[in-house]
């Protein structure tokens, strides 16, 4: 038990320290002196639960503009097992998952070779620099009403959607990825015998893989944020879905579940991607 | 590992490099450069700042080609990077997403060498360079120092005819730098290499070579040459000694004279 608690104090930073930090004479204004402040973090996140149900509890403002936690908790539970316009929460999840890591696959898998491609060749990149940098500005809302028209109501178009907000990240930062290699390296390659499939295999593209792994985690996020938008194509499941169609009928106690569960959703899939990141290039910022 | 037996020769012939800059105006970067190495030479060349020696480094290894005159190896003219002349860079252009066993045997797995032949020969250079126990070390975890010795060793398991360093110490400390310098005569003893060195310090200039060039300011020609015995006694004499010894500073006063006459007649920089 000690050691628990032990563990907790240190997670917080309230640990007995005698580190570099604590000799400092500067500590303003010197970004590596500034610390995590995770006891910050836990106390914010009760000081919101017990406004909030306060708030509540007095009755500031009707349930209707902002449902107690009770009421969320409630929902969260009901749907998860008794389902909401004939699915689980769980299935709703699962089914936006699915469109999303879809979008996503297809947006690497397109977007990462094109994007070397525009790092290696210069007919790649001016032919592909124009079209890119003219629909990546677009939010992918506006494409909503052409995607129905070209292809129905079905996933493949949520897909499609999700797919073009990806496919811009991993292009650029493919690029990019490519473009980081120093020349000395590549010389280097060259001097040892490699041939030119050999150095783009094992020295442009790992080298590239850091920068690449960062668009990844960035156009997950997007893609994760666009769900709602992508699941407007006239959908009938999905997270997404359930908050639109919850909001219809002012059930906002259901939406706001829908948000938190979508944001720790979110969160999850970064801290994921962070820990797979540390685990596949763990020589990501050395040298 | 025997003693290399294979003789090897460079040939620099007449050579020059032009370059034509962006406006039009042309820049005769090496001028007349003329001159024959074989194996077991150690050739360092040291001059002003901007007088052409990374040039003529690039020129040897491939990555660039001469305007005018012939550049050879065995005969062969040199006109793209091969494994056959091998370099070393001052900042290592190690990979760091690979070990040090790894990084080392690059030049071998490229070749599709078998991996028992890849094995021994790297882990026995290793040994020479005391990095053995470091073998699955990311080489970001290495020193300066340390991140060299890979970036030799890759060099040399690679079985180079030539190999060319350009400032391969100039970022290291002044201590590691020294103890570099004798590891380096060791190998060269070790392996017979012909070693084209390229180095700002003329003291480490005139304690490893066999032969020295002191090249002018821009346009870079081969100023003048000496033929010297430092490094066969460094093999076994202290290296401080060695340094301090009358004949050694002699010519260290010599070249440095020449060097800062130079940068004199040009401005601070003969760029």
């Amino acid at each position: 038990m000690n050691q628990l608690g032990y563990r907790i104090k240190e997670y917080l930073g309230l640990g007995k320290r005698d580190d570099e930090n604590m000799r400092k004479t500067v500590k303003f204004g010197d970004p590596s002196a500034v610390q995590q402040g995770r006891l910050y973090s836990v106390i914010s996140i009760l000081v919101v639960l017990v406004i909030w149900v306060i708030i509540c509890e007095m009755e500031v403002v009707p349930p209707l503009f902002w449902p107690p936690p009770q009421d969320v908790i409630e929902k969260f539970w009901k749907i998860a097992t008794e389902g909401y316009r004939g699915a689980t929460l769980f299935e709703h999840i699962l089914v936006s998952l699915w469109r999303v890591l879809s979008g996503f696959g297809l947006g690497c898998l397109l977007g990462i070779p094109l994007g070397i491609g525009m790092g290696l060749s210069k007919i790649v990149r001016g032919s592909l620099d124009p079209l890119i940098e003219l629909y990546r500005p677009v939010p992918p809302l506006a494409y909503i009403p052409i995607i129905i028209i070209w292809m129905g109501i079905g996933d493949e178009g949520k897909i499609t959607l999700l797919f073009l907000a990806t496919f811009s990240i991993m292009v650029i930062n493919s690029r990019a990825g490519v473009k980081s290699v120093t020349v000395e390296k590549i010389h280097a390659a060259y001097s040892l015998g490699a041939n030119r499939w050999q150095v783009l295999w094992h020295v442009i593209l790992v080298n590239a893989l850091p920068e690449i792994f960062t668009g990844a985690r960035v156009a997950m996020g997007v893609a994760w944020g666009t769900l709602v938008a992508a699941e407007m194509v006239a959908a009938t499941s999905g997270i997404g879905w359930m908050v639109l169609n919850a909001s219809r009928y002012l059930r906002t106690d259901i939406v706001l579940m829908g948000i938190i569960v979508m944001g720790l959703i979110g969160y999850s899939i970064d801290l994921l991607m962070r820990l797979m990141e540390k685990k596949l290039i763990p020589w990501k910022g050395k040298i | 590992m025997a003693k290399q037996g294979v003789q090897h020769h460079l040939s620099v012939q007449n050579m020059g490099m032009t370059y034509r800059m962006e406006d039009g105006t042309e820049v005769q970067a090496l001028e007349d450069i003329n001159f024959d190495m074989y194996s077991g030479d150690l050739n360092v060349v040291v001059g002003p700042s901007g007088c052409g020696k990374t040039t003529l480094l690039n020129i040897l290894a491939g990555f660039l080609i001469q305007t005018s005159g012939s550049v050879t190896l065995d005969g062969k003219k040199i006109e793209k990077p091969g494994a056959e002349r091998g370099v070393v860079f001052q900042k290592g252009a190690l990979f760091e997403w690979l070990s040090v066993y790894q990084n080392a045997e690059f030049g071998p797995r490229m070749l599709n060498k078998p991996l028992e032949e890849r094995k021994q020969t790297v882990m026995e250079y290793l040994d020479l360079v005391d990095l053995a126990g470091f073998r699955d070390t990311p080489i970001y975890n290495l020193s300066g120092g340390m991140q060299q010795r890979v970036a030799i060793v890759r060099c040399l398991a690679n079985d180079p005819s030539i190999m060319l360093m350009d400032e391969p110490l100039g970022a290291l400390d002044a201590l590691t730098r020294e103890k570099m310098q004798s590891l380096i005569l060791k190998l060269w003893k070790e392996t017979g290499k012909m070693i084209f060195f390229i180095t700002h310090s003329v003291e480490e200039a005139i304690y490893l070579a066999t032969d020295l060039f002191v090249m002018s300011a821009r346009p870079g020609r081969i100023m003048k040459r000496y033929k010297l015995d430092f490094c066969k006694r460094g093999l076994h004499e202290d290296s401080r000694k060695l340094k301090s010894d009358p004949e050694f500073i002699k010519i260290r006063e010599e070249v440095l004279g020449l060097i800062w006459g130079m940068e004199e007649e040009t401005g601070a920089h003969g760029r």
